[in-house]
């Protein structure tokens, strides 16, 4: 039952060795080692240490956050089509990164787009938190949420029309297919704070989550505090989701599915998910970034339009597969 | 100490008067049906009693605390509460819906205490769903879906529990069986507050009736007090024929008034 937790686990480990051995250069195991070990030639090191594992971790990290944000919104809202950007905040963070690329200032430091990211994920956060705390019906959030992600996309619509040139409109565009190419250490510790901080609440208020399964009013009368639920899962999730976005742009999907496949082998406990579910979001975006790597295309395909061309059809498959109301 | 109490509860929405000045009080030991006809407030008073909703006037008490002092989990230990939608979202085994109930204890599903496992297994006895601790939730029967949810209330073995229609979709003899499950639980000195629209249940298995009507609580009393002919023509608009059957009162419903 819970043997999926150190099959993950084992799965995790090998796609990480696997996504420092494959890419351009293929590195054999023992080449591996020497440069973890700090052993090898300053080339191989170069590859392990600066590209290839601040890029497998950053997309352990970005996939983790995103699945248990996605399990734990699922469970608050008891809809497994629930995704970590639905109250807005994927979006939010999306337009806050789109302005300084916009305005060109993603040149004026490396931290300069994340905290953009970070920045707009936060407002998100405290818009819908501050309207958790006025309503008592999570439709109202949802369809806040939705209104965010709405004004978001129109903003960031007009920015990319009105364009000052080429160069940023393709900046603005890379961004959005969402990627961890590139990514350094740094960039990593910025975003590893904010993922932490908000897994820690989810993981906090994950309890609730499973009397949640029986409606809020059964919840209620079963002793949990309704208010304060919500408003740990759209902070932890807010949190979490954003500093993904910081990493790694708008990767879709992963929020979605990561739970579904797991939910059966928790014997469909939202409580209980949330862990496996950050387990198996790690490593479909390990895998999939495996794949982006090793894929013969002219130019490298992105993280996030892999994730969403493999999403889609399983999304399409959760949907119709339902088996509950 | 009153198990419940409820003083001149009062509930609007939208100028709409819901619930007026309602005051009733449960106390060990009883069998109460909350009876009255469809959007008399039965729903609204409960949830006014619990403090699930906020009253407009009046004040209710749970176990002399008030409402407005109780934390939900110090309410959900001296109260169970089972409304009456009861949505599902996970196709859950049986046996872990049930757990549920053992919430306010501190216990989570896969990992209940010596105590949360008694309660449950008690309540899943109770409710006679042996057999169907590992069943999926969507595989089960509106009824059987029912005698779950009741369990899951069951399992946190408050001195009161609050049940809002629970046997509405039940089977004759589950009917009968709940309310000899809840006539047993007040003999041994628990009590039980229950929306029931069967009348002949209730006027054969409560100890008090409350009578809604139009938000407002016109009766209260020993089933043999209240209900007369007259009272269920202006209560529920019916015609009705009250006959003693040796010594149980039986009720012919003839039609609409």
């Amino acid at each position: 039952m819970t043997r999926i937790t150190p099959m993950l686990l084992l799965a995790i480990a090998a796609a990480l060795i696997g996504s420092i051995m494959l890419g351009s250069v293929p590195l054999p195991l023992d080449r591996l080692l020497a440069a973890l070990a700090f052993q090898s030639g300053p080339d191989d090191q170069l590859v392990v240490w600066q590209i290839r594992l601040p890029r497998a971790l950053a997309a352990a990290s970005v996939g983790a956050a995103l699945g248990m944000s996605g399990a734990a919104l699922q469970g608050l809202l008891r809809n497994p089509l629930a995704e970590p950007g639905i109250l807005g905040v994927s979006a939010t963070s999306a337009l806050f990164a789109t302005f300084v690329l916009y305005f060109g200032l993603a040149a004026a430091g490396p931290l300069v787009l994340p905290l953009a990211a970070v920045a707009g994920a936060l407002t998100a956060t405290l818009l819908v938190a501050a309207a958790a705390i006025r309503t008592r019906s999570v439709v109202t959030l949802i369809l806040i949420g939705v209104g965010l992600s709405s004004f978001s996309a129109a903003i960031m619509a007009l920015l990319m029309n009105l364009a000052p040139n080429p160069f940023s409109l393709a900046d603005m565009i890379n961004w959005m297919l969402g990627t961890v190419d590139n990514r350094s250490f740094d960039d990593l510790l910025f975003a590893a704070p904010f993922m932490a901080a908000g897994a820690a609440i989810l993981l906090g208020s994950r309890r609730g989550l499973s009397a949640l399964a029986l409606g809020d009013e059964a919840a209620e009368g079963m002793g949990l505090d309704l208010r304060r639920q919500r408003l740990a899962v759209i902070v932890g999730a807010g949190l979490a989701t954003g500093a993904a976005v910081a990493l790694a742009g708008a990767i879709g999907f992963v929020g979605i599915v990561a739970p579904h496949l797991v939910r059966p082998f928790l014997r469909y406990d939202p409580a209980r998910l949330l862990v496996p579910s950050a387990m198996l979001g790690a490593l479909i975006l390990m895998l999939a970034d495996i794949g982006v790597r090793v894929l013969p295309t002219d130019s490298e395909l992105k993280l996030g339009v892999v994730a969403s061309l493999l999403g889609a059809p399983v999304f399409i498959w959760i949907a119709a597969r339902r088996r509950l109301a | 100490m009153r198990l419940l109490e409820a003083r001149s509860l009062g509930h609007a929405v939208a100028g709409r008067s819901l619930v007026r000045d309602a005051t009733f009080a449960m106390d060990e030991g009883e069998l109460v049906a909350l009876i009255g006809p469809n959007g008399s407030g039965k729903t609204t008073l409960l949830r006014l009693a619990l403090g699930l909703i906020p009253s407009d006037a009046g004040s209710a008490a749970i176990g002399g605390t008030p409402v407005k002092a109780l934390s939900p989990v110090e309410r959900a230990r001296r109260i169970a509460y089972l409304p009456q939608a009861r949505p599902l979202v996970w196709p859950q085994p049986v046996r872990d819906i049930v757990a549920l109930g053992r919430f306010a204890y501190g216990a989570a599903i896969g990992r209940l205490s010596a105590s949360d496992e008694t309660a449950v297994s008690g309540a899943i006895a109770a409710c006679r769903l042996e057999g169907f601790e590992e069943r999926a939730a969507d595989t089960l029967s509106g009824g059987e879906l029912s005698r779950v949810h009741l369990a899951r209330a069951l399992a946190a073995d408050t001195p009161l529990v609050v049940a809002d229609e629970p046997v509405a979709a039940l089977d004759p003899l589950y009917q009968h069986q709940t309310m000899q499950l809840f006539a047993g639980m007040a003999r041994e000195g628990r009590s039980v507050l229950t929306v029931i629209h069967d009348l002949d249940l209730a006027l054969r298995y409560a100890t008090r009736i409350l009578w809604m009507h139009e938000g407002r609580i016109v009766a209260d009393g020993p089933p043999r007090e209240t209900f007369t002919e007259q009272r269920l023509c202006e209560v529920f608009g019916i015609s009705a024929k009250l006959r003693d059957n040796g010594g149980a009162i039986r009720l012919d419903i003839a039609g609409p008034a």
